[in-house]
Order: structure tokens, then sequence, then C-alpha cells
């Protein structure tokens, strides 16, 4: 297991900002650490990364816990922090030899052009960092984060503040480097998890709500159709299930059901108008409801 | 901890900071030496470079504040501290990188002094008439206490983002450190009693006694305490995010 969490707690002052959090992340995968803001996903990263000690629990990097083999762990992590800070009056090849430098790589010279062409940074390399675009300062963010080759790489939302061209480029390299690395990437944007990510974690207040594949996510709770129907007389689930297409039913209250199908199917609702009436039940509301990842998001961070 | 160095010493090179340091200190010191007629050798009739070593210390304590003021508090604004401390480097090893890129430009500043102590050589009657053995040891002292300046002058930067803070910070706590004791010692509780022990606390007791060409073992553990102390108290601040 290249990242595990275990039992993570942290608290400030009164708040816990990470309360009792356990996720893995496996190698070859892009992992979506998604929250609302303030939900603790950066504290998480930051204690990760060595940052900021655990209130409790313990968190390791390919076996290395990241507060006892520190060292061990902060070699195999290329980290990006929230807002990509940068040391604006160095140039950018300047930075990273220095980063290099300090990471002791063999070869720095060969490494850094290598990450210069691959970050696509090869007409701005001589330019000072703080006459970088936000775009191209979001690339040199990447080029320091995977200059010394690490095994696992945390990127705080890589794409915040970025245009759509842009952010489709650092997409395309998170994918990439996704193939042969363990990448966790947090995002408060639910579409940038469906375009990189392969499994989600999601968190809410510190706590874990979901961990999935990001398809088991949406077949769970997108493109799928639920209707509410109330009956003015007893039924069961056994008998609603019958009807074609039903794929879940739900017991509401009194007699209110929830029944889902998948989306692509056939709209469900004249065959329950068509089982009221063949069981001689009244309906009294037929109500059609359409999950998307969105609403999915919020259902499972409102609290 | 050689990158960081080399880091420091390239950013202090790359902008006009290093350069303005150095300018700065040696004007004021050409002045001091051989213009100012209440000071100038030229004026004293005494080959002896006294005024250099008196002058100096007083100088420092507001160029070193200048030269350390940014080594920690640009990168706690920035917030380019989270990626260095989070680099597999100890923050013993950030730490003296940057004291001794900071400390390395002040050497570079005092480096062409050297060229008034030839002429104040040439100058004598007869010539090479002057203290040697004390000028050597107080350019030690000087080096000494300007690693005691840099020292609490990276402390104060480590303490804050903003870097005017870390200026006027440095420059207090360095003039504490040099001169408050001595002023101090001739409070009545400590006159004619403990008064020798109060200033032994401070920096300016100690340079003086190296001056005088005297290397003694207590003023060079002196020196390198109050250097270790500021860096490691340096070292815990790094570390307040952790409490």
């Amino acid at each position: 297991m290249s990242v595990k969490v275990q039992n993570l707690v942290k608290v400030y002052e009164v708040q816990r900002a990470v309360d009792n959090l356990s996720f893995e992340a496996r190698k070859g995968e892009v992992l979506g650490f998604l929250g609302p803001n303030g939900a603790g996903k950066t504290t998480t990263m930051k204690i990760i990364t060595g940052y900021l000690p655990q209130s409790d629990g313990s968190a390791s990097v390919c076996g290395f816990d990241v507060t006892k083999e520190a060292m061990e762990a902060r070699a195999r992590i290329g980290y990006l922090p929230e807002n990509n800070p940068l040391y604006k009056d160095m140039y950018v090849r300047e930075y990273l030899m220095f980063t290099a430098g300090v990471h002791k790589i063999a070869k720095p010279r060969q490494r850094v052009e290598e990450m210069i062409e691959r970050t696509g940074l090869n007409s701005h390399h001589f330019k000072h960092i703080g006459e970088l675009s936000k775009g191209y300062r979001q690339r040199v963010g990447l080029a320091q984060a995977m200059l010394h080759d690490p095994e696992v790489l945390i990127l705080d939302e890589p794409t915040s503040g970025l245009d759509p061209n842009q952010i489709v480029d650092i997409r395309k390299l998170i994918k990439e480097l996704g193939k042969e690395k363990t990448v966790i990437l947090s995002t408060h944007i639910l579409a940038e998890v469906e375009a990189v990510c392969d499994r989600a974690v999601i968190i809410n207040k510190g706590k874990l709500v979901a961990d999935a594949p990001i398809e088991v996510l949406k077949q769970q709770f997108t493109g799928r159709t639920v209707v509410t129907a109330e009956f003015g007389q007893k039924t069961t689930a056994d008998a609603l299930k019958k009807i074609p297409h039903v794929a879940a039913v739900q017991h509401l209250n009194g007699n209110k059901w929830q029944l889902s199908a998948a989306a692509d199917a056939e709209d469900i609702r004249p065959l329950i108008f068509n089982f009221a009436i063949a069981n001689q039940l009244t309906l009294l509301e037929l109500h059609k409801e359409v999950f998307s990842v969105e609403e999915v998001f919020q259902q499972l961070t409102r609290a | 901890m050689l990158s960081i160095y080399l880091k420091e010493i390239n950013a202090f090179f790359s902008s006009l900071i290093g350069y303005m340091v150095i300018g700065i200190f040696l004007v004021l010191m050409g002045l001091v030496m051989w213009v100012f007629p209440d000071y100038s050798v030229l004026d004293g009739n005494y080959a002896t470079m006294d005024t250099l070593f008196a002058m100096a210390p007083l100088v420092f304590m507001f160029l070193i504040p200048a030269v350390t003021m940014r080594t920690f508090a640009e990168e706690n604004q920035s917030g380019t501290i989270e990626l260095l401390v989070t680099r597999p480097i100890s923050d013993w090893q950030i730490v003296l990188g940057k004291f001794l890129g900071s400390f390395t430009l002040v050497v570079f500043a005092l480096l062409p002094t050297v060229l008034y102590y030839v002429s104040v050589y040439k100058l004598g009657a007869p010539e090479g008439n002057l203290d040697s053995g004390g000028i050597l040891g107080s350019y030690i002292g000087l080096l000494f206490l300007a690693s005691a300046f840099v020292a609490i002058g990276v402390f104060a930067s480590s303490l804050s983002t903003n870097q005017i803070v870390a200026f006027v910070l440095a420059t207090f706590l360095s003039f504490f450190v040099y001169l408050a004791f001595d002023f101090l010692s001739r409070l009545p509780i400590f006159y004619g009693k403990t008064d020798d022990l109060v200033q032994s606390f401070g920096i300016q007791y100690h340079y003086d006694s190296v001056s005088r060409g005297l290397l003694d073992t207590r003023d060079l553990i002196y020196f390198i305490s109050i250097t270790l102390l500021f860096l490691a108290a340096t070292v815990l601040s790094l570390n307040r995010r952790k409490w």
C-alpha cells in the first residue's frame, strides 16, 4: 500500500478537523480527495507530508511512518501545496536545480531538463518564476513535485485558478502520472474527479463519508432515476420490486416509497401507474428525481 | 544544507541587497576611518584600527538584520517554508544553511577592510609600527560578534512573516545582547556587587576582551554558545506549527 491513513485525528483547539479518518491509496491509481471547503482535506494532506503532526492515529507512505521515519517517508513524496508557493525571484531552472540539490538527485542537470521538457516549460525556463502566468507556475509546482521521481504525489487543488485549457493540460499530465505512481489529488470540483480519478474518498467535517471507485459511485448515485410514489393503501416492497426495470425499493414513511431504476432504462412512471391499477391501489403522488454528481456530493456532505 | 547555503548566497547577489550591504558597510567604514576628522586615523596620528573595531559592531547592529530579515520571513510569507520543511532534510540543515549564507555575506563585507590594515601598516612610522596581534584578535572578535548577530537575525526572521518586523526585532535583540547588559550592570542593585557578572552576559564584555588580542577560551565559548542558543531557538520556532 503506497499511502495508508489509519484512524487519523487532528484537533485544533476545540475543533476536530480530521476525525478518525482511514483510507488507502494504491500504486497506479489517482485518488480523488473530495470534500467541501473546510472538510479537512488540506489538513490530512499536511499530515501525510509531515508538515503537521497528527493528534492521534497514523499515516504511512510506502510503509514508512510519516512521524517516526519522517526522512524516508518525505523522500518518497512529491508535494504540491495549496496555492503552489514558489520563490518568485528565482529562475525556473535555478529553482529546479535547487530542489534537485536538496533531494541530492544524481545527474541533476539531466533530470531538470527532462522535467522541463515533460511539463512543457521549454519556452519559459529562462524566466523568473514571478513573471510566469498562473498556468506555467502550476507546471513549475508540478515539476518540483515530480523532480525526485517520488512514488507518491500529493497535489492540493492542482487546477485551482487555471483557465479551461490549462486545466485540461494539467489533468492530462496528472492522469499520465497516475499510471506509474500513486497520486492523491484534493479538489472540490466534481468534474475533475470524473475526468482524472480512479477512486474517490469523500470527507465531510473530517469524517469519511464515501470511499469507492468512481464507476461504483456513479452507478450508486448518479445516472439513476429515482421516483417517489405515494399510494392510498398498503403495499409491500416485494410487490413493488416486481415492476419491470425497478432496481431498488426503499420505504420512506407511511405508504410512501422510493423506487429507483437505471437512467437509461424506460421511464418507470407509467409502469408504476399500471401497477397501481392492477393492484387496486390509489396513486396519490408520483414524482421523478434525477441525481447528478453534484447532488450526490451535496447529499453526502450536507449535514 | 549546501544547496540551501548556495541558494541564500545566490539570492543576495542576484538582488541588490548583497551589493548594498557590502557597499554601505564599506562606505561607512571608509568615512569613519579616513574622512571624519573626529575619528580618522589621519587626524588621530596613531597607527591603530581602533575606530574600525569600535564602529563596526554599531554598523552591524543595523546592517546584519537587513541581511537576515528575509531568510525565514519571506518563506513564511510566501508559504515556501511548507515545501522546504517537508523535504527530506532536517530543520538544523535548513537553519544552518541560512545562517552560513548570511554569515558569508558579512564576511564578504568585512574582507575589503584588510586593505585598511595594509594602509595603516604602510603609514606607520616606522612602517609596520602597529599592534598586529591586537588587530587579528579584533577581527576574530568581530567575526564572532557577527555570527552572534546573524544568529539573532535569523531567529527574529523565523518569528515573523513580515520582514520589517523581523528587522526591528533583530536590531533590538542585537542591541540588547550587545550593550544592554553593560548598562544594566550600573543599576544600583548590581553596581559594586555583581556588576561584572551582569556585564559578562553581554557581547561587549567579551568583544572587548578578545579585541585586546587575548583569545580566552571563555570568550570563545561565550560567542559559540550565544550563536548556538539563537540557532536552537530558530529550530524551535520552525517547529512551532506543531505545538
